[in-house]
Order: structure tokens, then sequence, then C-alpha cells
């Protein structure tokens, strides 16, 4: 499936602020067997005084810009064209816990895409007996590790309520799950807190979602903000997979990936360092279209 | 001396009376049989012909140089058993110079292996394919930095500042209970605590071979200031600042080794390289000795809650424009379970065991050593296993097996078994005791040494000695440093007299004098603004006097010149109604928080009259009674706080730092003459306002060598206000503003003047025009407010 990416964040300062810095993670990833970057135009109004492209920890490409000279308004674009191919399974992930935990103690690495990464708290998402006791009530024992992934994915999804003003992007997951509501952010947070409750090595995913659903189908919540799901670890060989809770469906070719991490701080599509005085605007627009 | 003396010997039986070690401890100054051990027999014998009196006398001496030096100054936090709040124990630890060498080669062995694991985690990870280390305890390890990964330091070395904690057992073995590779505080400690030390035992140090300290310093100084790209650059000390437990020791260090004290904010970065923000605008600046948790440093790629850090910092190490001291993400080797493989990585590396062993430890995060505490755990401390407090240390969670109490988790083995590998179990150390004074007797209690090491041209120097922790508690384990106790000096004795030493023999003179305009924007800020509150304090007590005074003398509150000064009081926000106004008790407040931040820049003795100052004030507090008491108790604030004016003038080193400070004052002291003025020598003011004027302007011996006249308008306002000669008189000030304008960086040449530079000339033309017929009231309220206009110039100027 072809898309036609376009994202538009943008700021309104009360007042000039005379230096800023952001890290961005707003571009498609190129990723061999799952998704292929066409082309590619990141702009920044007002240009940056300084801009730094590399690679994180997580394998993600990210951008650091400086701005040091006094603006009032700052806008982030992207143009891109991506081939999405989908998932590319290795090998099905019907693998039992007890192989799972077995595999996870022998594997000696601290790759970028080592489970070990994945296993337990991290900056967001903190170790808590609510993960562990909402994933004992709707997992069963002696599923497979891809059974488990699905039946708390369902789970999530019929019990917490899709609501675009409940929460902020600073919101704890906990906070999210005493409510039962949130976006796709504390979806994914709070799924990837119950996973690893259960030995499950879980991060994070933030993308595109394609914004119209295909001809007869619904449309796919979150569709006009950018998106995010949770991956989870399925073993040596399948790998891991993906799975998308606010919308309770496996990763497909409706997603398109842009960064990976444990949790929503290791892949917020902008972090910034700003001072600023008086309220700030904040506008989001997304398209994801199918040239198909 | 000898002990063979009768004298020494009755006085060492009544020393020694309640002195008895716990059998199966060792002591470090008794042996198995009971004798003093010969290395100790000299000291000894020493405290033994002092007697009670000359012993409480000296230990008092100790005591009052740690307080001079401000170690007690510092706002405690609740943490009561921190350790920086430990007092001094006032007898040393006593180490022969060949054990200490013994001991030094073998933590240097144990430096350079840290140096491999720390190295090796940012790097290739081959202690993890090869399964030295198991992936998922560095994966969980806080202290291992992702961001780092991969980010070679400049200088070649990931460590060069580090401490071990260590403990004797009971076969007189050493042992290290902790490592600590992030940011090790205490050894500017260990420096005052080596001062204070001397004090005590100011007659028998010198004769015994006590080795130096200032040497280590000296090499590591040395040694950071070749890591420099930039030779004009300035070494810098990175500090979290005055809220941390550490800020005193970090203020003082800096000021030892003569390098600049810096904070996050202090810094930024521009295309790739470090910064400070100066008073100059930014200057490059690439070795940091960082007091703080690499996790602190950054609050956009690392700790996004960090209130310490500079946004972006990890750019120019990244790049490899900067060193920082340690390595950021070193603090990966202190997590406690790390313990329980570097013995087996020692081997593999080099073929034999650690010659100085750390504690036993398991890791309940592999099923063998998880199995060994499940069987054992009774025996053992068990604790986080990604901890880096000491075992001792009473934030730490960690707790004997055997004092387990069900909560939670029933029995200690369910907790085991449930939280894994989020824990450790480690044998139960027999600490060696020490003697120590406790209510006035010679007592054993159990200690620990902190050993520092620092890198420098040579490979790893082992600072002698300087650190020991005593217990309050009689327990001889390590668990028992928890309720907190007492530090000690540490000498390591030679068999040959050792060289004085100091500082100040060598890198510290020789460097280059930094060049003006390096003040940092923080350090001015704080600077000018002390300037402003002291003479803000130094006006409303004069007032205060004054005002007493005329009560004293019968004015009555209601009197015109008293209503006047009613008014006065109103504009400074003053309650003269109060016995102490609060007012005056807040600028102080203000001054010492100001001075607070710059503790680096100040003399002792400048810190300690202000600090006098303001318990005073407090302690006049509310037993004030209007009239005359409150005026001699006014005098007397007054005179104490010249003694604080009287130092920075005679001491204070006229650079950058300097001139802010006496803006401050000038800008604030032309602000408040102007306004007495404007009150006082307004043609329509009462009878005995310019008499007030000149008190308030301390001015009347001047007045009556000027004019031989009685005071009237004219002589007042030229006295106080244009005369050049009068360090009273707005002009005065004025004059004295122009002249630190002059000299900051940047401030103009004719044709190019700042908004500043302009504003001060203006002023100072205005008044300098003026004859004493001309100048009216109007004008000093003008000056009154130009004043202020001027501080907000110089503000946006220079201290942003």
């Amino acid at each position: 499936m072809r898309y036609n990416i376009g994202l538009k964040i943008s700021y309104d300062y009360a007042s000039p602020v005379s230096s800023a810095r952001h890290h961005l993670r707003l571009m498609p990833q190129h990723l061999p067997d799952e998704q292929r970057l066409v082309s590619a135009l990141l702009t920044i109004d007002p240009p940056p005084e300084e801009r730094i492209d590399r690679i994180d920890f997580f394998g993600n490409p990210m951008v650091e810009v400086i701005h040091t000279t006094p603006h009032d308004a700052l806008v982030f674009s992207v143009t891109a064209r991506v081939d999405r191919i989908g998932q590319g399974q290795a090998a099905p992930a019907e693998i039992s816990m007890q192989d799972l935990r077995a595999q996870l103690g022998d594997l000696r690495s601290l790759g970028a895409r080592s489970p070990h990464h994945f296993s337990a708290a991290s900056t967001r998402i903190a170790r808590l007996p609510m993960w562990r006791e909402y994933a004992r009530e709707v997992v069963t024992g002696g599923l497979s590790v891809r059974a488990c992934v699905e039946a708390l994915g369902l789970a999530l999804h019929r019990d917490m309520r899709f609501d675009p003003e409940a929460t902020t992007v600073a919101t704890p997951p906990e906070d999210a799950f005493a409510r039962r509501e949130g976006v796709c952010q504390d979806y994914s947070q709070i799924m990837i807190g119950c996973l690893r409750a259960l030995g499950i090595p879980a991060g994070y995913v933030s993308g595109y979602l394609r914004t119209e659903p295909p001809e007869g189908q619904p449309r796919l919540e979150g569709a006009d903000a950018m998106h995010a799901w949770v991956c989870a670890w399925c073993g040596v060989e399948a790998g891991w997979i993906e799975y998308d809770p606010t919308n309770a469906t496996f990763v497909g070719t409706d997603h398109v990936v842009i960064a990976r991490g444990r949790d929503y701080a290791d892949a917020s599509p902008v972090i910034g360092s700003v001072r600023v005085s008086g309220e700030t605007r904040t506008a989001q627009a997304v398209d994801v279209i199918p040239l198909d | 001396m000898t002990l063979d003396n009768p004298e020494t010997a009755d006085g060492l039986a009544a020393l020694l009376a309640a002195y008895r070690p716990a059998p199966g401890t060792r002591d470090e100054m008794l042996d198995e049989t009971g004798a003093i051990r010969p290395l100790w027999q000299s000291l000894m014998g020493r405290l033994a012909e002092a007697g009670d009196d000359e012993i409480s006398t000296s230990f008092l001496r100790g005591d009052q140089y740690l307080r001079d030096a401000g170690v007690y100054f510092r706002d405690l936090d609740t943490d009561a058993a921190g350790e920086r709040d430990w007092a001094l124990s006032h007898v040393p630890v006593l180490i022969e110079e060949a054990e200490w060498n013994d001991l030094a080669a073998g933590l240097i062995e144990r430096a350079d292996l840290l140096e491999h694991v720390v190295a090796d985690l940012y790097g290739d990870a081959t202690l993890i394919a090869d399964g030295h280390l198991p992936a998922a305890l560095i994966a969980n390890n806080p202290g291992w930095l992702r961001p780092l990964v991969g980010v070679k330091p400049r200088s070649g070395h990931y460590l060069n500042f580090i401490a071990f904690e260590i403990g004797r057992g009971p076969n007189g073995e050493w042992w290290v209970l902790s490592d600590r590779t992030e940011a090790p505080a205490g050894a500017g400690f260990a420096l005052e605590k080596r001062v204070a030390t001397n004090r005590i035992y100011s007659e028998h140090f010198p004769k015994e071979n006590v080795l130096r300290l200032a040497g280590f310093f000296r090499a590591f100084r040395e040694s950071l200031s070749e890591m420099r790209t930039d030779r004009d650059s300035r070494l810098a000390v990175l500090t979290p600042g005055p809220s941390a437990p550490t800020y005193f020791e970090d203020a003082y260090i800096a000021r030892y080794l003569g390098m600049l004290l810096l904070r996050g904010e202090d810094l930024t970065t521009e295309n790739g390289r470090l910064m400070v923000r100066t008073v100059a605008g930014l200057r490059p600046i690439d070795v940091l000795w960082r007091r703080v948790s690499s996790g602190s440093t950054d609050p956009l790629e690392l700790n996004e809650a960090s209130i310490f850090g500079t946004p972006g910092l990890l750019g120019p190490v990244r790049e490899g424009n900067a060193s920082l001291i340690n390595a950021l993400g070193s603090g990966v080797a202190e997590a406690r379970a790390m313990l329980a493989f570097l013995p087996r990585i020692s081997e593999a590396l080099t073929g034999k065991p650690l010659a100085i062993p750390n504690i036993a430890t398991w890791w309940c995060g592999q099923p063998d050593q998880h199995e060994t505490v499940m069987a054992h755990g009774e025996s053992m401390v068990i604790g986080p296993a990604q901890s880096t407090h000491l075992p001792f240390d009473s934030k730490d969670m960690a707790i004997n097996g055997a004092d387990f109490a069900p909560g939670t988790h029933a029995t200690l083995r369910d907790w085991i078994a449930a939280e894994g590998p989020r824990l450790v179990g480690q044998e139960a150390v027999r600490l060696s005791t020490t003697p120590a004074f406790v209510d006035g007797a010679l007592v054993p209690r159990p200690m620990n040494m902190r050993v520092f090491l620092a890198r420098t041209g040579e490979g790893w120097q082992v600072m002698p000695g300087g650190f020991a922790r005593v217990s309050q508690s009689e327990t001889p384990t390590a668990m028992s440093m928890r309720t907190g106790g007492r530090v000690a000096d540490v000498w390591v004795i030679s068999d040959t007299p050792v060289q004085e030493d100091t500082m100040l023999a060598s890198a510290a003179v020789r460097e280059r004098r930094p060049r003006a305009g390096t003040l940092p924007s923080l350090a001015s800020e704080n600077l000018y603004w002390l300037g402003r509150y002291v003479e803000r304090a130094e006006g409303l007590i004069r007032l205060l006097r004054a005002y007493h005074t005329r009560l004293a003398e019968g004015l009555g509150r209601h009197s015109p010149l008293l209503d006047l000064m009613a008014s006065h009081f109103e504009d400074f926000g003053v309650d003269e109604t109060e016995p102490m106004p609060t007012a005056l008790l807040n600028a102080l407040d203000s001054a010492m928080a100001s001075a607070s931040q710059v503790r680096d820049r100040f003399s002792l003795d400048g810190w300690v009259s202000l600090e006098e100052l303001t318990a005073s004030a407090r302690r006049f507090g509310d037993d004030l009674r209007p009239g005359d008491d409150s005026a001699r108790a006014m005098g007397s604030l007054l005179r104490q706080l010249a003694a604080f004016s009287g130092l920075v003038r005679e001491n204070m080193y006229r650079f950058t730092g300097w001139r802010f400070l006496s803006m401050g004052r000038a800008i604030e002291r032309a602000a408040d003459m102007s306004t007495a003025l404007a009150l006082y020598a307004d043609p329509s003011a009462p009878f005995g306002a310019l008499e007030l004027a000149v008190e308030l302007g301390d001015s009347s011996m001047s007045h009556r060598r000027r004019f031989s006249v009685a005071t009237n308008r004219e002589t007042v306002v030229d006295l106080l206000g244009l005369d050049a000669m009068n360090p009273r008189s707005v002009f005065y000030q004025l004059d004295e503003v122009l002249d630190h304008v002059r000299f900051l960086p940047g401030s103009g040449e004719p044709g190019h003047m700042t908004p500043l530079n302009r504003e001060i000339v203006t002023l100072h033309t205005r008044l300098k025009t003026q004859t004493p017929k001309t100048v009216d009231t109007a004008l000093f309220n003008d000056l009154r407010g130009a004043m202020n206009h001027l501080s907000t110039l110089l503000s946006s100027a220079h201290l942003k």
C-alpha cells in the first residue's frame, strides 16, 4: 500500500521565544520488508540555526533542531511517500510463556531490538500491581504469547473509552487506566504495562494511521492525529509482533512506523526545551492518503 | 615520650578503662592480646598525657574550625543520616604506609577493572555476549544510559575520579563494600576534616609522619588541565546548586582547586561546543568535574524531570567537544548486583583473583545465585539489586535477612521468590573497630573507610587516607552505619619524615589568570543582588537608629519629623512599630540567600560575618524596646555590617564579580540617598529634617569640616547630592557605577554606546552640571526612578 503522508505541527507562543531546542521523530522509517520510504521532506519554519540528524539508541532516525533567534511561532511539517508492506513475520508467534522465559534468559544481547530493554519498568511505565491484576484477570493460563497479546488488546478495547479530551501527553498511564479512558498513547502504555507484568517484553511504537478506511470499512480511531501502538516480543524465531489496542487489531498495512522505544518518552514525536512565558497554542494536522 | 613513664601509664589506664573491643572483632588500636599496637602508641600516649580538660579543649578547637568553615551552615535537609551531616570523630584512624601501599595497589587494580567494564558496556558489550554479565541486569540498570552507548569519552577514559568504600574483616583482611564511579562526594569533606584534626593535634601532628593530601589534588587538577583543548578555557566543577546536600563541598573544592563553580543553567551549547553564559556572552568551556548525577545533566535526552540540567549537553559530549569527569553513564558500575560478577570478570581478564575482594554478593536474577539466597537468606543482607546507595545508607532498603518482617510477603523466601531479579543477597560483614570518644570515654566503634582515586598523567593515584566513618552503634556490622555516626580523619603514617605540601605549590598559581568577563551571569546576578540587599539593610538600620534616637530624645511619634519618617518607612515597606521589622530581616535573609549561591567567590570570613549579622538581628528579635534600647541595637548591627563591608572592600579581588557587587551597593545607595534628600531636603520639610539627612548619610563630621555654617538646605544637598568626595553622596555613587560600567565587557566605545552606558553617562552628566541652588526635590525623585531603570538595563545586558 502506498501512502502520501502530510503532517503539520504548529506552535503559537504568547510572547517571543528567544531560544529553543527540539528533538523530532516525525519521519516514517525505512524498514526493509516492512515499509519503504519513497520520498521525505521535513520543513521547519522559521529555519533553525542548527540542525543535527542522527539515529537514536533504538535505531530511530531523529532530528535535533536549535533556534536561537526570537520567534513567536514555530511549524514542523512533513511530506512523505511510503510503501507499506506490512509486518514481515518470520515465523508464527505461537510460543508458550515458558519457552519465552527460557529464550529470554539465554539471550545475550543489548542491541536496539533486544527484548531485555522492554521487560521491566521504563520512564513512563512503572511496575504496578494494577497491571498484573488486570492482566491476570483477562488472560487465562496456557495461552500462547500471541494469544495473550490479543486477549489483552481485546479486553482493553472493551474496557476503555476512547476520548481525545480525557488525557494529555503527560498523563501517566495509571491515571488513564483508573478512569478507563484516553487516547492511543494511553491504550498503548497501559497494554505495555500489562504485558510486562505477564513477563512478555513490550514496547511502544509511534506512527501514522491511514486517514480514510477502505470502501465499506469503518474509520479507525485516532486517524486524524499521530498514532501509537504496541510491539510485543514473541520469542527468538517470531521476533516482534505489533498490535493496535485502540482499534483492537494486529498491525498490517494501515499503520506506518515512525519510531519504537520502551514508552512514549523514547518515541515522542516532539520533545522540546523552550523558555516561554504565557500560553502556547498547539495544533496538529495529519493526512495519510492511500494512492492505490 | 614513652609509655613506660609511670604518669603516662596511669593516664593510659584511665584512658582505656572503658575500651573493650568485642570478641571476634578486629580492633585497629589494640592487638589480640589487648596491647596497644606500635603504630598507635604515640597518639595514645599523647591523649593519656593530655588529660580530660586539654582533650576537650582541643576537640572544641577542631569543631570550632568546622563551624567557622561553614560546614554546619548548610540547611540540613530532612535526611538526618545523610552523609554530609556527620560530625567529626576526633580520634583519627591510623594505618601504616606499607599496609596502605598494598591496599592502594589492590584498589588501583579494581579501578582498572571498573574502567574496563564501563568501557565495554558502552562499547562492544563483549562481557554480555560472553556471558560474564547478564543482559537483563544491565538493561535494567538505571545508571546505564542508552543515549551514551557508542559515545567514547574524548580523553579515552570513562573513569577519572572514583572512590571505594572499604572495611576490614575479623582476620585483618580488607573488603570492598561498594564502588563509587558516578560522582563520589566526600573528598573535599576529607580536606576540611584534615584541617580540623590538625587543629586538634596541632603539636602532635607535625611529629607524626602523616602523608599529606594536597599532592593528590594537585595531580588530579593537573590531569584535568591537560584535558583541555583550549588553553584559555577554565576548569569547572558542575554542582546541582545550593539545594543539594553536597553544595558546600562543591563550593569548597572549587575554591580549593581554583576552578569555576557552575550549575546546569550556567551552561548551553553552540555549534556542538559547550559554552558558559558569562557577563560577556557565551564563552567556551570543555572540562567539567561533574558532581551531578549523569541522569540529571540533560533533561532533553536523559532524565526529563531534572531541574539541574543543561538541555542539549549531550551534543558536545557526543561530538567529542567536552570532557565530563567521570564520563556520563559511569554510574552503571555502582549498582550493587555488579558485585556478584566483578570478581569473575577480573579472573577472566587477568587470570587471578582480585587482590582486594568485594563482599560476597548473589544476584537473584540468575537461577543458581537465586537458589543460594533462597537457602541462606537469613544470614545475609538482602537489598535492591540496582541500588547505588551504600548498604548502610538510610535511603537504602536493604535488611538483614534474619530481621525480615512479614508484610506484603509472608516469608523471606516468598519475598525473594516474588522479587527475584530486583534483589541481591550479600554476606553480612563484621567490621573492625577504632577508638572514638563517646560521652567523654574512649570506646571501640565500627568503622569503614572511603578511599578516593584520581587518574593522573602517571596513572591512578590514591588519596592517602582522609576519610573514615565511625558508627554510633556498637554492633560491628556494615548495617550499623545506617544509624549514623561521625567522620574521622585517616592518617597514613610513614616511617620517614613527610614533606610539607600545600595546594598553592603549583598548578593553581601557575594557571594563567582568567580573562575579564568570564564570570558566569548567574554568579554576577547573585553578587549584584547581594550588594543591593546588604545596602538596603544598611539603609534601613540607619533609618531605624535615627528614628529610635529621636524617640529616646523625647520626640513624639506624631511630631512632624517622625510623621515624615513614617512615610519614609512606609516607602520601604517597614512597620516602624515592630521591634525588629520584618522588612529588615527579609533584606538580610535575601542577602544571605544571594551569598549562599556564590559561596565559592567569598572568603570564609565574609560569609561568617554576614551569618553573624543575620543571627544577631534575629536574636534581638521581639525583645527590643522602642527608643534607646532599639537605637543601641541598631548601632550594634551597623558595626557588624561594617565588618562585612570592610572584608569585601579590603579583601575581595578587584575583578568582575567585585564590580557587580559594588554596583549593587552603589545603585541601592544612590536610590536610597535620593529618596532621603527628596523627603528631608525639601523646602517644606519640618525642623530637624536636614540634620536627619546628614545623620542618615553618616556625614556629620564631613559637614563640620566642609562648612563653617550650621546645616542649611544648600550645604546638605551639596554634601549628600553633589559632592564627588563624599562616599555617601548620590554623585559619588553615580561616579562609581560609571567607573564599573566602563570595565564591563562590551560596554561600547563613543558612538557605539550600550543603552546601559548611555543611561549612566547621561545621569552622571545631568547631576554633574547642577549646583546646590538648582537641584530640587523633583530631580531627586527622578534619580530614584532612574536607578531602577539602570538596574533593569544592567540585568538585560549582562545578567540573563
